[in-house]
């Protein structure tokens, strides 16, 4: 982006905040800072039962006594907890009046996404006028899952609806002392998704945020859930692949999946929060936890992610394999480029008899980028039989990238078979000139070579979304070689 | 004239490899560049294609009444120049098919004309991979992922049937091919050869030539072409070998 462009925007951004559409703050918004009565005053507005005030507030306090992790292989500012308001009212003020004021290369995007001019207000944060179909076939939807018995709602409605489920399985994958962002979810968590699938159903549409009616604003500290119960099957789906603008610098979700006997839960992300300018100014920090646990005999968790956006990746989908012959599945392409840092990987701890899991990593690295990889696997005492295959492939796009590969394994029972494989490559100019000399430019070529390396992942995501992670993926990389 | 190269001089990574070659060739002809190791066939391909490592110091290389130096590579294929690559690269998962494609459209898109839909695509590939025997199962395969020397070679050139180009180059296509492949190899290329279309076939050794029957042979030897002649001057250095060259190299400058 050249000087002119970035003044352009910082002009825009300035403009914004000086004239700042504060238009009367809503009543319906609690002033920045956090302690006890702010979570109160938070689950008041929420209409939240006792028992979840005091979920929050133990969690709250737990957090007081934690330190920030500084492990990851990332840098960044301290972020100050007092300067982020905890609860803003769903229907917040549009940020920009129209697309004209909005960053033209973000805009860009959107077009080459083929998105629709109303769909790109609504993810910049313009003021929409015209109402989504979505919305309307979202109700249809509902409708047939209701007749199955499947439960899709807000987390909210389903602490009001749905108490003795959330009571049961809320913290039971990540406990409110799990981890600093976890911890902090845990006492200020926003909204988010819960998913019941009954004994014995076969979920028969893919479950997607996209579908849930004020998805859009589920706000930075996410909070999701979902249970399939014995013999059930889902796959469900979150995110979207255009770049989703937002001013709240700091995300930190959690997800909980609990697979009972012989269920199936198969989660795939698509992850393009916003990343930044060129030099990684205004991106989003994604922290995130999401963990599953394969409770029952026979279950299966398969986590599938696309990392393209953020300026900061942090998450580590894990499975914990408690049921004797559950299996774990863990497939993710993550790209960084320009100045992205990302640490990622997963945790497969095995603990059930026969457990077996599966780890594909692509990483790639373009840009002044740092990409991570790191996992553990960790084989129990009693996990008689249990095998791990890890493949972590890293691919370099130019010099001044970076990739890191930080494999952890302990390994408590003799029986266990555990084999990793890692390569680091770079596109090989042989591979491009031959492209080249097919007619194809070297953009093209780049992102057929990558759309290549990534394949083993893709394949596992839903169809429509595969397409439109391939085509994200080549976005994301433009003018990285070359 | 199709291709014209005068004077062409080039180096690689500072030493000239080619030192003034000079050749026409027309719509029609298949012309047949010998030469022991090292004289600078492999570079004359390359340098015809775009490759970056080699500079061009002096001469010219009209293509089509276009310079054709000044255009980047991928231009030059759709222009219609292709290039069958003596040690063709593995991309791995990229399948033929996913690599054909984006090749005819991007030189469907250059000729401003529209982009094929799937079925007649799929039409196309079934027919041209006939032309060399090509099993169907290779079209979704990885491009040239595991396969051996002989179906790499077919490979290149199946793609060059798909994308039908006007001058094509076979680098030492020959190399590595057992003889059942060889005739394969060579029966394609006969069957893609038009009025409107030229091939420059370069190969070390005359047992390819007993199959492509060429309409002139060039005899290549330190960066310069030697001798030109008939396709009887590809069985004469069969059989005298290139020390007949090398000998006779130095009366020719003389």
């Amino acid at each position: 982006m050249s000087t002119t462009e970035t003044q352009k925007i910082e002009e825009l951004a300035n403009k914004e905040y000086k004239f700042g559409f504060v238009t009367d703050i809503e009543a319906d918004t609690i002033p920045k800072g956090l302690n006890e009565d702010v979570i109160r005053q938070l689950s008041a507005k929420k209409q939240e039962p006792e028992w979840m005030t005091g979920w929050r507030l133990k969690a709250y306090r737990h957090w007081l006594t934690m330190e920030e992790p500084k492990w990851p292989n990332v840098k960044y500012p301290p972020v100050n907890y007092q300067e982020i308001s905890y609860y803003s009212a769903p229907k917040s003020t549009p940020k920009y009046k129209s697309l004209d004021e909005v960053d033209p290369e973000l805009l860009d995007t959107y077009k080459k996404l083929g998105i629709s001019l109303d769909e790109q207000k609504m993810l910049a944060g313009v003021a929409v006028d015209a109402v989504f179909d979505s919305v309307s076939v979202a109700t249809t939807f509902k409708g047939k899952l209701n007749e199955m018995g499947i439960i899709f709602c807000s987390f909210s409605e389903a602490v009001r609806e749905h108490p003795e489920l959330v009571k049961k399985y809320l913290g039971s994958v990540v406990p409110y002392t799990d981890n600093y962002y976890a911890t902090l979810n845990s006492a200020v968590f926003s909204d988010g998704s819960f998913v019941y699938i009954p004994k014995g159903v076969r979920c028969p549409m893919e479950l997607s945020t996209y579908f849930r009616i004020n998805a859009a604003n589920t706000g930075q500290f996410e909070r999701t859930l979902i249970i399939a119960d014995d013999n059930a099957y889902v796959s469900y789906l979150e995110g979207c692949t255009a770049p989703m603008r937002d001013e709240n610098q700091l995300h930190a979700a959690v997800v909980e999946l609990v697979a009972l006997e012989n269920s199936q839960i198969k989660y795939s992300t698509v992850q393009n929060w916003y990343p930044g300018d060129k030099d990684g100014k205004g991106g989003i920090y994604n922290f995130v936890t999401k963990r599953g646990a394969c409770r029952g005999t026979n279950s299966k968790i398969s986590w599938t992610q696309v990392e393209t956006g953020s300026a900061i990746t942090w998450k580590y989908p894990s499975c914990i394999l408690q049921g004797d012959n559950s299996i774990g599945e863990f497939y993710s392409v993550a790209v960084t480029n320009n100045m992205q840092q990302a640490d990622t990987g997963t945790k497969m701890i095995h603990l059930g008899k026969n457990t077996r899991s599966t780890i594909v990593s692509k990483g790639i690295s373009a840009g002044r980028s740092n990409n991570s990889y790191r996992g553990l696997v960790k084989i129990g005492k009693k996990a008689e039989g249990a095998r791990n295959f890890s493949q972590c492939d890293s691919l370099l796009l130019g010099d001044k990238c970076g990739a890191h590969t930080f494999p952890y394994l302990e390994i408590n029972n003799p029986t266990a078979q555990v084999e990793h494989e890692a390569t680091t490559s770079k596109i090989g100019e042989d591979q491009i000139f031959y492209l080249n000399q097919r007619g194809i430019s070297t953009e093209d070529a780049v992102s057929l070579i990558v759309n290549g390396y990534c394949k083993e992942v893709f394949k596992e995501l839903p169809m429509e979304f595969a397409v439109e992670a391939q085509k994200l993926l080549s976005i994301s990389l433009e003018g990285s070689v070359g | 004239m199709l291709l014209e190269i005068n004077n062409l001089h080039a180096n690689v990574e500072g030493n000239e490899i080619l030192k003034g070659i000079n050749l026409k060739v027309n719509a029609g002809e298949v012309h047949a560049i010998m030469g022991p190791n090292g004289s600078g066939k492999s570079t004359l391909a390359s340098v015809l294609a775009g490759k970056e490592e080699y500079e061009v110091t002096e001469g010219e290389v009209l293509y089509n009444g276009k310079n054709l130096l000044e255009l980047s590579t991928e231009d030059r294929a759709r222009e219609g120049v292709f290039l069958a690559f003596q040690y063709p690269v593995e991309i791995p998962g990229v399948s033929n098919t996913n690599l054909l494609k984006t090749a005819v459209n991007e030189i469907r898109k250059y000729r401003g004309e529209e982009e094929l839909d799937s079925m007649d695509f799929l039409s196309l590939l079934k027919e041209k991979s006939k032309l060399v025997e090509l099993d169907q199962k290779f079209l979704s395969r990885a491009v040239n992922e595991g396969f051996s020397g002989g179906e790499k070679k077919r490979n290149e050139i199946f793609q060059m049937a798909v994308l039908n180009p006007k001058l094509s180059i076979l680098d030492e296509t020959d190399s590595g091919l057992d003889i059942d492949a060889l005739r394969i190899v060579a029966n394609g290329v006969n069957k893609l050869k038009t009025k409107e279309n030229a091939t420059i076939v370069v190969t070390h050794y005359q047992r390819l030539l007993d199959y492509i029957i060429p309409d002139f042979v060039h005899v290549l030897y330190k960066g310069k072409i030697v001798k030109s002649g008939g396709k009887e001057l590809a069985l004469e250095l069969e059989e005298k070998g290139y020390d007949w060259v090398k000998s006779d190299k130095a009366e020719a400058v003389v």
